[in-house]
């Protein structure tokens, strides 16, 4: 049986290319710390960790989660690590919240986080495989020919992305703690930057941050006496598909599609773009959004770019259906956080607390993340009400 | 005791060493992969059919993974085959001497019905397109191993393109077949 429960904490750190004053514990704890002082809270408050990161390789640190068990005050507590790639940041934040759901617990502290400073994930990326040729080109490589197919079969605009691009900084510029400031960018800026994996430019790739989120999950019981307003969990579902099968739909994923039918299902949503006020979605690359209103049922297949170009996920643009107000993983990308931040802006909107880039009157929100292959979905939707 | 003077200097921040990381492994490849390498050396390219769905998987990986079955059935496929998607990337592949902008694409070998990655040469890069017909330009025999790399690159075929609706699913014999 499944029990209420809601987010009563949110910690993060800013966003930077290089943070070279705190280690890697030191970074995770700042974030933990923080969430812990906007739950109005203490570590001994704390029932279990969960923590999440990306590939061991982004930052030749194996098992990192062992040496972070003192900064994140687990001594004598449940410890554990999960990893689904680049949506681990997700799929860790629903983790933390089944092990409320269930039950088994009343408080869990989830921390996600990625030093890349540290390492390189391009090159960690672009690794030989034995039965194949060395030519992986970092996540780049492997999703701009899916993106060229979803180009092909729309017949979207070529400057679709562009307008994401650009969009997504604007919003970023709102939020100070993306790592990315670019209140000036503007459509031949973009244009004009360079063709890293053609179709996909550089300003319309996210950047390579250090950063840590975390959050503090409760109990109902405890969540209504939350010292500020708590985000309640009204929907969570986890969905993946092997990376590589004959006739498998790349463009917009089954698992993806599913995950998002199951999570909206649970939440009471039969119009995604009507019923939400607003989402927090993957978009590394900023052709994904386009690609993502469709596979998440927010626009009819093949159509997904038609509100992008109309501005109905603009904020500044007073769009119906905001999407990345935060400024997105194309305006900060610690990759193992990006999923967790997108799950944690989701909860501050139904808070109400994003300030500049508040969506006014946020009630209903979704936090999604993708990883691998485009073959791992998380996915939640939080209320400002209990539902 | 700490001395006084060099308290600026003890407390300086280290903010990086370098600490390289070397992996070497063995693998191993598994009756499927292993058939797969065997015959890769003799210069053909093979794949195996899905008893259930009938796809054929190149690299074979001893299962379906739609269909969650083992597949045996080894396949002979042509060098020809056709693209599928591309990109071209414009910047350098960490421990690859390529120089850019070269062109990586998704090619279905003719008689598969799935994609491999390689790369496309002796092209206008411009020029290259979905559904373009392709074929390997392979290293000389003596240079062949077990590896995806004996084929040097694809190159443009002088064929009629493949309509979407009909890439990966072409039989071994191609286009006309
Ligand atoms: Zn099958």
């Amino acid at each position: 049986m499944s029990t209420l429960a809601a987010v009563v904490g949110i910690g993060q750190t800013k966003y930077t290319t290089k943070r070279e004053d705190v280690s890697i514990a030191g970074l995770v704890r700042e974030a933990a710390a923080r969430a812990l002082q906007d739950a109005d809270l203490g570590w001994d408050d704390i029932d279990a960790v969960i923590v999440g990161k990306a590939p061991d390789m982004f930052e030749g640190v194996v098992m990192p989660e062992i040496y972070l068990t003192d900064a994140l005050g687990c001594n004598g507590k449940p410890m554990l690590r999960v990893h689904t790639a680049g949506s681990v940041g997700g799929s860790t934040a629903l983790v933390a919240a089944s092990h409320v759901q269930s039950g088994a617990f009343k408080r869990v502290l989830t921390v996600a986080f990625e030093k890349q400073s540290e390492s390189n994930a391009m090159w960690a990326l672009s690794n030989p495989q034995p039965f194949s040729t060395h030519l992986n080109a970092g996540a780049g490589g492997y999703f701009a020919p899916i993106i060229r197919e979803y180009i092909r079969r729309s017949g979207a605009p070529y400057d679709t992305g562009i307008k994401v691009a650009v969009k997504d900084r604007l919003h970023g510029a709102r939020n100070p703690l993306a790592h990315l400031q670019l209140p000036n960018i503007n459509m031949q800026e973009v244009e004009e930057s360079f063709m890293l994996w053609d179709p996909i430019r550089y300003l319309e790739s996210c950047p390579s941050s250090d950063g840590a989120c975390a959050m503090v999950i409760a109990s109902e019981e405890l969540a209504d006496k939350a010292a500020r307003p708590p985000a309640w969990i009204r929907g969570v579902a986890m969905r993946s598909e092997p990376t590589m099968y004959a006739g498998r739909e790349e463009v917009n994923p089954q698992a993806g599609r599913d995950c998002a039918a199951d999570v909206y299902k649970q939440a009471g949503i039969t119009d995604p773009r009507k019923d939400l006020d607003v989402a927090e979605v993957y978009v590394p690359f900023s052709w994904y959004e386009p690609m993502w209103l469709e596979n998440l049922g927010f626009a009819p297949e093949g159509e997904g770019w038609k509100l992008t170009m109309e501005g109905a996920t603009s904020l500044i643009d007073g769009g119906d259906i905001p999407w990345n107000p935060s400024g997105g993983v194309l305006s900060s990308n610690p990759i193992g956080a990006s999923g967790m931040i997108r799950f944690a802006e989701a909860a501050r909107q139904v808070r109400g607390e994003c300030g500049e880039h508040q969506v006014e009157g946020a009630k209903l929100a979704l936090g999604h993340a993708y990883g691998g292959g485009a073959q791992f979905f998380a996915m939640w939707v939080v209320g400002a009400e209990k539902g | 005791m700490s001395d006084e003077n060099n308290v600026g200097e003890d407390n300086e921040t280290v903010t990086g060493i370098e600490a390289p990381i070397y992996l070497k492994y063995n693998f191993t490849a598994g009756a499927a992969a292993s058939r797969f390498l065997t015959r890769i050396k003799e210069g053909v390219l093979t794949g195996q059919r899905c008893p259930r769905c009938s796809q054929v998987y190149i690299p074979p990986r001893g299962s379906c993974a739609a269909c969650g079955v083992p597949t045996e059935e080894e396949v002979e496929l042509a060098d020809k085959a056709t693209v599928e998607s591309f990109t071209i990337v414009s910047i350098p592949i960490p421990g690859n001497p390529i120089e850019p902008p070269f062109v990586v694409a998704n090619l279905v070998p003719d008689g598969a019905n799935i994609s491999v990655i390689h790369l496309l040469s002796e092209c206008d890069n411009a020029e290259v397109h979905i559904g373009q017909r392709v074929q390997a330009v392979w290293k000389p025999q003596e240079e062949w191993g077990y590896a995806l790399d004996n084929i040097r690159y694809f190159k443009p075929l002088d064929e009629p393109d493949v309509p979407v609706e009909r890439i990966g699913k072409l039989p071994v014999t191609g286009l006309e077949g």
